[in-house]
């Protein structure tokens, strides 16, 4: 018999193991570096300065909601489900927010936050009940959810309209500094608690193999249920961000989130395969993909090409990234 | 007797009269099973003799149909794995339960994990608690950060053993743990098991390869057919392969014709390829040759590697003297190979269910008879009444979906296809799998009608007694390579366990 130093010579170091087990993780990071690269080549080219506090004050602000967005999504993702929904209760947070947060007082503010927080988790439990309980698929669920969640936004808000007390917007996307940067900075230290919860290890068992993991012991059902209610409170949040930053409410702004959170997480290297995929990489992955619009602007392409050219974009990342995943896999 | 003072003498785990069929099946038939504390049990019985069915009821994966479990005495809830746990209970399935996106680690120590300031998870700890247990358990060159899906089958195994092992059970199952483990390792699970069995755990395993049995087993429970038919301490191996095999009273299979004259349709040379190694055979026109050897020595890849479906290493495979490329199904089944694969599972690796007769009849052909991309609907009409006339496919019209048929009707429909494709080597691999008596014999019938009419075909079925019944030859496959080969009239099931079980019988 030999002891643990007998075999760790010819072991890899922790890092070593770490980079090729994150591939698509660091790839992430590595599109984001590219992309601020491109970005402020382009802002310099176009204005013969550097971009400074404006722009990263803006530019924190508008991604927000998507990281938000994105991070739900990823959560939902590991357990190898989806939620579609996710822009649909946007809507209702989003609408909420401006029609009952007008009067400006603190206690409303801050009561009506949290039962908008309330009502993102009822809207997630809905999900996951009916993923995980009534064994539905998760994309059918959310495709019927999303538009019930749209249907109740527009009741609550029929026009566009509303008013974000500007104090709310100071608090969560404050325009004259990047101070919105705490936030992205507390999501981080949330993911990386998150990660060494038991709830954290049970939804990357789960996306793994659902029966391996409950022949150990992990509570499937309940965990699902779990990943979907946290999809739903972080759907929610990322409403009120979107309010925040719109300074008014739109029962429509929170639509086409369903879709880039996706995109997103799939950017940031989470496969809808469960099981594999960090919520930092959807950060890096939210973040590309709203500079990208600011970079398509600079580039001077028409607005009207955007999503064109975002598309060719997410083809091409993912491209990208399976070609270098395959490579660094035929190294080892 | 009440259940709470009877622990002493009560046997560690004990499951009465214990029933389960899936669909038409009868998986255990009033089969009965107990093990003592401090004893290892090793467990045997032919492929579907109902080991694994056991087990998974033991372990409360499986709710029988009747019966009772009790583990020291007292009673044990049936089908709830959590309370099996809760009594100590750990099994190692067959089917490895590791999470192959996660490290060694994280895998070994799930749920268990190491946890620091409040209640989360130690990730620096995980690797350094992996290695501890590694060591203690006498285990080598594992990773503890590797993922589990770049570790090697039996690292894999290693790794599911020592997950449950240090889980300190009482009562610890392993269904076949030894299938995967090369020499060396089948001796580090050797020595764990003694040592369990010292520190009075009660160990119950089953194993293909009697010589493990006999070296490891204080007692053995023999299975045939759903029901218990002996525990015994002292064994030899004629006395054990009689028990195995016995004597089945109401099958009759119809005799084989003599081979008139032997022209090779098929000739395999030196093929290697996942789970093969080297292996040479010649399949003649007219003649049923068995494949036979316990489960999972390689049987299924070399019917996979033949029809195209796994890729060859190494090797020729040669159909009428020509040498073939064959990279996938569509090559095999092209009308100058005329391959066709018949498998066990029917519905996953065959049939199209919902989809109509007529259309899985005609899948392989539709381009043979098509213009311009469109099916002759005249010749498609005829060629599959002719078929559904000839394998008397009992059906209301051939417009029906295939999964309103019965199993029997079928897997004639799968025939059908590939006599239409017009398939001359037919690979038959456990076709009468979960059929009823009737309908095995009308596959018989038609396997030797198919001989008759010049095809040839390679019959592996995962009982023994019918490939011995209807082959003209027995091929023996060990660890995927060729152990024996058996020629008729007089082949016999108890020759052709004993060929399979070790080579030290008939070296």
């Amino acid at each position: 018999m030999s002891g643990p130093e007998a075999g760790r010579g010819k072991r890899r170091g922790r890092w070593s193991h770490f980079s090729a087990q994150n591939v698509p993780l660091l790839l992430a990071f590595l599109i984001l570096a590219g992309t601020v690269i491109f970005y402020v080549v382009l802002f310099y080219a176009s204005l013969g300065r550097f971009p400074g506090n404006f722009e990263l004050t803006s530019t924190t602000n508008s991604a927000l909601p998507l990281v938000f967005a994105t991070v739900g999504q990823t959560i939902v993702f590991l357990c190898r489900g989806i939620d579609l929904s996710v822009g649909g209760m946007m809507d209702i947070s989003n609408s909420l927010a401006a029609v009952k947060m007008q009067d400006g007082g603190i206690g409303n503010m801050v009561g009506w936050s949290a039962i908008i927080l309330l009502i993102g988790a009822v809207g997630g439990l809905l999900n996951g009940l009916l993923v995980a309980v009534g064994r539905l698929q998760p994309i059918v669920v959310t495709l019927a959810t999303l538009s019930i969640y749209q249907g109740i936004a527009i009741k609550i808000l029929p026009q566009p309209g509303g008013k974000i007390p500007p104090g709310y917007t100071a608090f969560l996307t404050n325009t004259s500094y990047p101070s919105a940067l705490i936030f992205v900075a507390l999501l981080i230290l949330f993911w990386l608690i998150f990660r060494r919860t038991s709830f954290g290890v049970a939804i990357y068992a789960i996306g793994n193999d659902e029966e391996a993991a409950r022949a150990n012991g992990v509570r499937t059902t309940r965990t699902r249920v779990g990943a979907y209610v946290l999809g739903g409170v972080f759907a929610a949040v990322a409403g009120l961000f979107l309010a925040a930053t719109t300074t008014g409410g739109d029962a429509t702004a929170g639509d086409s989130f369903t879709l880039t959170s996706i995109a997103a997480a799939f950017l940031g290297g989470t496969t809808i395969f469960g099981g594999r995929g960090s919520a930092l990489g959807s950060i890096a992955g939210a973040f590309v993909l709203s500079i990208l619009i600011s970079v398509l602007f600079f580039a001077g392409i028409d607005p009207l090409y955007q999503s064109f050219y975002q598309g060719l974009f997410l083809i091409l990342a993912v491209v990208i990234g399976t070609l270098v995943g395959r490579l660094v896999g035929r190294k080892r | 007797m009440s259940a709470s003072d009877s622990n002493s003498t009560a046997p560690a785990i004990e499951g009465t009269e214990i029933s389960k069929t899936f669909g038409a099946v009868k998986a255990l038939d009033g089969a009965s099973f107990a093990a003592r504390m401090g004893e290892v049990h090793g467990l045997v019985g032919e492929n579907g003799a109902g080991k694994s069915t056991m087990i998974k009821v033991l372990s409360g994966v499986l709710s029988p149909d009747s019966g009772t479990v009790r583990v020291k005495g007292h009673q044990m809830e049936l089908g709830n794995p959590q309370v099996a746990q809760a009594s100590g209970i750990r099994t190692v399935f067959q089917e490895l339960s590791l999470m192959s996106w996660m490290t060694v680690a994280e895998n070994l120590l799930l749920r268990r994990e190491p946890k620091g300031f409040a209640r989360l998870l130690k990730r620096r700890d995980l690797a350094p608690r992996a290695e501890q247990v590694f060591a203690e358990l006498g285990v080598e060159n594992i990773d503890p950060l590797e993922l589990v899906a770049n570790l090697t089958l039996a690292q894999q195994q290693i790794v599911e053993i020592a997950r449950n092992v240090i889980q300190d059970p009482e009562i610890l199952f392993l269904d076949e743990p030894t299938s995967s483990l090369a020499g060396r390792e089948v001796e580090w699970l050797f020595g764990l098991l003694d040592r369990l069995r010292e520190e009075g755990r009660c160990v119950i395993f089953t194993s293909h390869r009697w010589r493990e049995v006999e070296r490891l087993a204080d007692r053995i429970t023999v299975f045939r057919d759903g029901k218990d038919v002996g525990t015994h301490a002292e064994i030899d191996e004629s006395q054990v392969i009689t028990l195995m095999t016995g004597r089945k009273v109401d099958t009759a299979y119809p005799e084989p014709p003599p081979l008139k004259e032997a022209e090779p349709t098929l000739e395999v040379r030196g093929l290697s390829g996942p789970k093969l190694s080297d292996l040479s055979f010649v399949l003649h026109k007219g003649e049923i040759l068995g494949v036979g050897g316990l489960e999972g020595q390689g049987q299924r890849e070399l019917f996979l590697t033949l029809f195209g479906a796994d890729d060859l290493s190494e090797g020729e495979i040669l159909v009428g003297g020509e040498l073939t490329r064959i990279h996938s199904p569509g090559d095999a089944i092209r009308a100058e190979f005329g391959i066709a694969l018949i498998p066990e599972d029917r519905k996953s690796d065959g049939l199209l269910l919902p989809m109509s007769v007529r259309d899985n009849l005609m899948l392989p052909v539709m381009g043979r008879y098509s213009v311009g991309g469109v099916i002759r609907g005249g010749t498609e009409k005829d060629l599959v009444e002719q078929m559904i006339e000839r394998l008397q496919i009992r059906l209301r019209s051939a417009d029906q979906a295939v999964d309103t048929l019965s199993g029997g009707n079928q897997q004639k429909t799968l025939v059908g296809r590939w006599l239409l494709a017009d398939s001359r080597i037919l690979l038959f691999y456990d076709v009468t799998r979960g059929v009823d008596v009737a309908t095995k014999q009308d596959i018989y019938e038609l396997m030797l009608q198919l001989i008759s009419e010049g095809r040839s075909i390679l019959f592996y079925s995962s009982e023994t007694e019918e490939v011995a019944a209807l082959s003209h030859r027995v091929l023996i496959v060990r660890e995927g390579k060729l152990s024996a080969a058996l020629e008729g009239p007089n082949i016999n099931t108890e020759e052709m366990v004993a060929a399979a079980l070790g080579e030290d019988v008939r070296a």
